[in-house]
């Protein structure tokens, strides 16, 4: 056994810069609109997060009508449904879980879990969110605009998304929602670039980065991923407004479209999937990475027990977020691309499945010898833990390039997709609101709706998703709007559909009494004092809950000991708070 | 406790779908059983490392659930247990990726013998050209589309005039022959993709793509497109044929050249036009 709990006792370092004032908020206005503090911010992204994402819900009750039940629904048509699945795809990934992960919970966990007193840049921070909510602005414009949103596919291929035979090609979709991307990343880039800089710079004495929670490291790590791989979006997005407004040619070639020569030449579509999928798969680790470090997190405050292999974890979090910038053009196995990139890119997939399956064994040897207390945040990371495995693995057969040949394109990728990066980070959201409402609100989430809701979301999202895998096995084409005749596919998966559709309507609906439970608990759940779950990490131990403006009142915290002294020998609770300075000597205040 | 039976029974019953689903693949037309096998290989490994980890988490969780007096250990690391797992981890991989790659190989590698067949994709229409008594296809250009050549081929170039045109029809293919598809489009993305084939590529317009294999057994098979084109997407569909050498040469005999299509041009000059619209 390894000692990790470095510098255990080892005197603390004095102050090298002193405590400053924040700006303080004097009216209303400034304390819950403009507000400049993090925690405010966090509650504004993650409130607008799930609102649109509440609509990208609706949108996919819409499509799962229209494949369960063709010829049903006569308002979804082709136009209509393609226009759904696109911005269904382009608010969950983007909108949805980048916003919710890095702006809502990067904003409230990060200075509270390292010891700040906020962000370093607080007013970049909340211009950070105001740009945000613009952008999103302007994508909800794209549905009250002439012609609709765009229905070019969430991935936006040229040369058909500026075309007139995809939706919203020729008319106002496409311009708002390359228009609305660019907004997205200039917010982004203003939070991101305080995240990077809170932890790097804004640590509380004796926080060393090997003693952060793995939550910090998630987030941080897919922070300066979001950094690196946006950029690829943003020039791509600019340049196709270009070729859409100026006519360049940056992706179009020469084209005849229907028989007539168009006024395009010289491009290429396949550098815009480069562009697109250099920031594309970065992407997925940018919304699980976070989701990596909060479940650990998870796992090792209600299991009692020390997250297994830190270090480890933290490397394979680093490694992960390195690896994953060299694998984009998997998703391109069958493009048009040199056919020699698919052993690269193949070698360099397969690969990363090695880090990111210790994080899974060190989840589940958390497990083993713990003292699992079965809370709803618990329940959420077991089954964050099951879907994310069914997820991962699936991955092994589209990442393994020739296996992903009679695979790609087909329902396959869609129940992969979603189950890895859709349901598996999601459940790790509920799981981390039901986690830290009490510290945000002052309150617990009830207990048996939040099983409700567990229950029904889990095996719900699980026969969504299991099942559609073997749809796409039979060779159903994704991004069909109807399927209509086909010799290869047996009237069986007509009735698959259906049940698939009819579990994701309840899935759905479910979501209404996670919405309820957090309205009804804000006044009515039990009172949770400061610290209910017992745990270790900084948040925790503020001296009022929920902290106000600058989190820890006179006096900044100083950190002693890792994030995970759960029941330690001897010691006489089961854990020891990180700004306890001996083992077991001080009782933790902030618990009473 | 719930929580333990039903992962168990989710775990039995992930593996029972899987064992009594009646959606399998359509039986295969090529020789790319190799990627079946790939596949094969790769659902046992994966299967196993899913039941595995959801019943090892399910065991954990009836063995150390909560209970008044318990307490949990404290281990930070295990060097010995961690190197093992990554060693057994990086093991599986390998046993994956290797034939992965080596059937890749085999993939891209087209062989000498193999004649070609270009598709062309236009939005919501599949034509095909064989390369005629020359044995070459000519050169073609998307500039070049027009009403009376709506694959935009090179009039100038002499190994055009004998290719065979197929416009919206069906393609045949003889039984056994190895087939290099050369793949284009003259507007947007789409994707050739016969599932009995398992193999599929994308049709980038300005480029020429392409993959081969052998079709191995007679029959009427559905041409889908892949790639997301527009409206009509799912209604881009066509009919590619495997015959016996016999029959493949009488169809070919009855397939009508470049210079006899623009020969005959002037008669029917929107025909190409009205296949169009009709797709539509």
């Amino acid at each position: 056994m390894v000692d990790v709990r470095s510098g255990i006792g080892e005197a603390v370092p004095p102050a090298e810069v002193e405590d400053v004032e924040l700006y303080h908020p004097h009216s209303w206005w400034t304390r819950y609109v403009f507000s400049q503090d993090a925690k405010v911010i966090a509650i504004q992204y993650a409130m607008t997060a799930i609102a649109i994402g509440m609509v990208a819900l609706v949108l996919s009750w819409l499509m799962r009508l229209q494949l369960g039940f063709p010829d049903t629904f006569t308002f979804i048509d082709a136009e209509r449904y393609y226009q759904f699945i696109t911005m269904h795809g382009m608010i969950m990934v983007i909108y949805l879980l980048t916003a919710l992960f890095l702006g809502g919970f990067g904003n409230y966990l990060i200075p509270l879990m390292v010891g700040a007193r906020d962000m370093v840049f607080p007013y970049a921070n909340m211009l950070s969110y105001w740009i945000y909510l613009v952008a999103v602005l302007v994508l909800v414009a794209s549905f009250f605009a002439p012609g609709g949103p765009t229905g070019a596919g969430w991935t936006l291929y040229p040369p058909q998304a500026i075309l007139s035979n995809t939706p919203g090609g020729k008319d106002w979709g496409i311009i708002l929602m390359l228009s609305s991307l660019i907004i997205f990343i200039i917010g982004f880039t203003m939070g991101g670039l305080n995240y990077v800089v809170t932890v790097l710079q804004g640590r509380a004495r004796g926080m060393t980065l090997m003693r952060m929670p793995l939550t910090v490291w998630g987030i941080v790590t897919a922070t300066v991923m979001a950094l690196l791989a946006f950029p690829a979006l943003f020039v791509a997005c600019v340049m196709m407004l270009f070729d859409r407004l100026l006519g360049t040619s940056f992706f179009m070639p020469a084209i005849a479209e229907m028989g007539e020569q168009l006024q395009y030449g010289g491009g290429s579509p396949i550098l815009f999937q480069h562009l697109f999928w250099f920031f594309g798969h970065p992407e997925v680790y940018i919304v699980a990475l976070p989701a990596f470090g909060i479940v650990s997190d998870l796992i090792s405050t209600h299991a009692r027990k020390n997250i297994f292999g830190y270090r480890m974890m933290v490397w394979a979090i680093v490694v992960i977020g390195g690896l994953s910038m060299v694998v984009w053009a998997h998703h391109m196995y069958v493009s048009g691309m040199n056919p020699y990139f698919g052993f690269f890119f193949a070698t360099t997939t397969l690969i990363i499945a090695v880090p990111t399956a210790i994080k899974v064994y060190n989840w589940v040897l958390t497990l083993w010898r713990g003292n699992i207390h079965l809370t709803l945040p618990m329940l959420f990371a077991l089954a964050f833990i099951v879907t994310f495995v069914n997820g991962g693995l699936t991955g092994l057969f589209l990442g393994n390039v020739v296996v992903d040949v009679p695979l790609s394109d087909t329902m396959f990728v869609v129940a992969h997709f979603h189950m890895v990066m859709g349901v598996a980070p999601i459940l790790v959201i509920f799981g981390a609101i039901y986690h830290w409402y009490p510290k945000i609100t002052g309150r617990m989430l009830n207990e048996a709706l939040g099983q409700l809701h567990f229950w029904i979301t889990f095996l719900g999202s699980y026969a969504i998703f299991f099942p559609m895998h073997y749809v796409g096995l039979v060779g159903v084409p994704r991004r069909y709007h109807d399927l209509g005749e086909a010799a290869f596919v047996p009237e069986s998966v007509h009735s698959l559909n259906a049940f698939i559709s009819v579990a994701a309507l309840i899935v759905g609906a479910a979501q209404i009494v996670f919405l309820f439970n957090l309205v009804w608990s804000l006044r009515h759940g039990r009172e949770a004092g400061g610290n209910p779950w017992r745990a270790t990490t900084l948040e925790w131990q503020t001296p009022e809950t929920p902290p106000p403006h600058g989190n820890w009142g006179k006096e900044l915290p100083v950190v002693y000991r890792w994030a995970y002294d759960y029941s330690v020998p001897g010691a006489p609770e089961d854990f020891i708070p990180q700004n306890q300075p001996a083992p077991g000597r001080v009782s933790h205040e902030a618990a009473s | 406790m719930a929580v333990v039976v039903i992962l168990v029974l989710l775990a039995a019953g992930s593996v029972l779908f899987h064992l009594l689903s009646p959606w399998w693949w359509t039986p295969i037309a090529s020789n790319w059983n190799y990627i079946d096998n790939t596949l094969i290989i790769t659902f046992w490994i994966t299967g196993f490392v899913f039941v595995a980890v959801v019943l090892f988490t399910a065991y954990c969780v009836f063995r150390f659930r909560h209970r008044p007096g318990n307490q949990a250990a404290y281990e930070p690391e295990n060097k010995r247990l961690e190197g093992w797992l990554a060693v057994s981890t990086t093991v599986g991989v390998i046993a994956m990726l290797a034939p992965g790659l080596f059937v890749w190989n085999q993939f891209i590698t087209v062989p000498t013998a193999a004649t070609e067949v270009e598709v062309v994709g236009q939005q919501w229409l599949w034509s095909f050209r064989l390369p005629g008594a020359d044995g070459k296809l000519g050169t073609s250009e998307t500039r070049d589309v027009a009403p009376e050549n709506s694959l935009g081929l090179n009039r100038k170039d002499a190994a055009t005039l004998d290719d065979v045109i197929i416009e919206g029809g069906e393609l045949h293919l003889p039984v056994g022959k190895p087939v290099k598809v050369l793949l284009r489009s003259v507007d947007v993305l789409h994707d050739f993709y016969v599932p009995e084939f398992r193999a599929k590529m994308d049709m980038v317009p300005g480029m020429v793509t392409y993959f081969w294999f052998t079709p191995t057994r007679t029959g009427t098979f559905e041409i889908l497109c892949a790639e997301l084109c527009g409206v009509g997407h799912p209604q881009m569909r066509g009919t590619v044929v495997v015959d016996t050498e016999a029959d493949y040469q009488t169809w070919l005999a009855e397939q009508q050249t470049f210079s006899q299509l623009t020969a005959s041009s002037d008669d029917r000059p929107k025909a190409v036009t009205a296949v169009a619209s009709s797709a539509q």
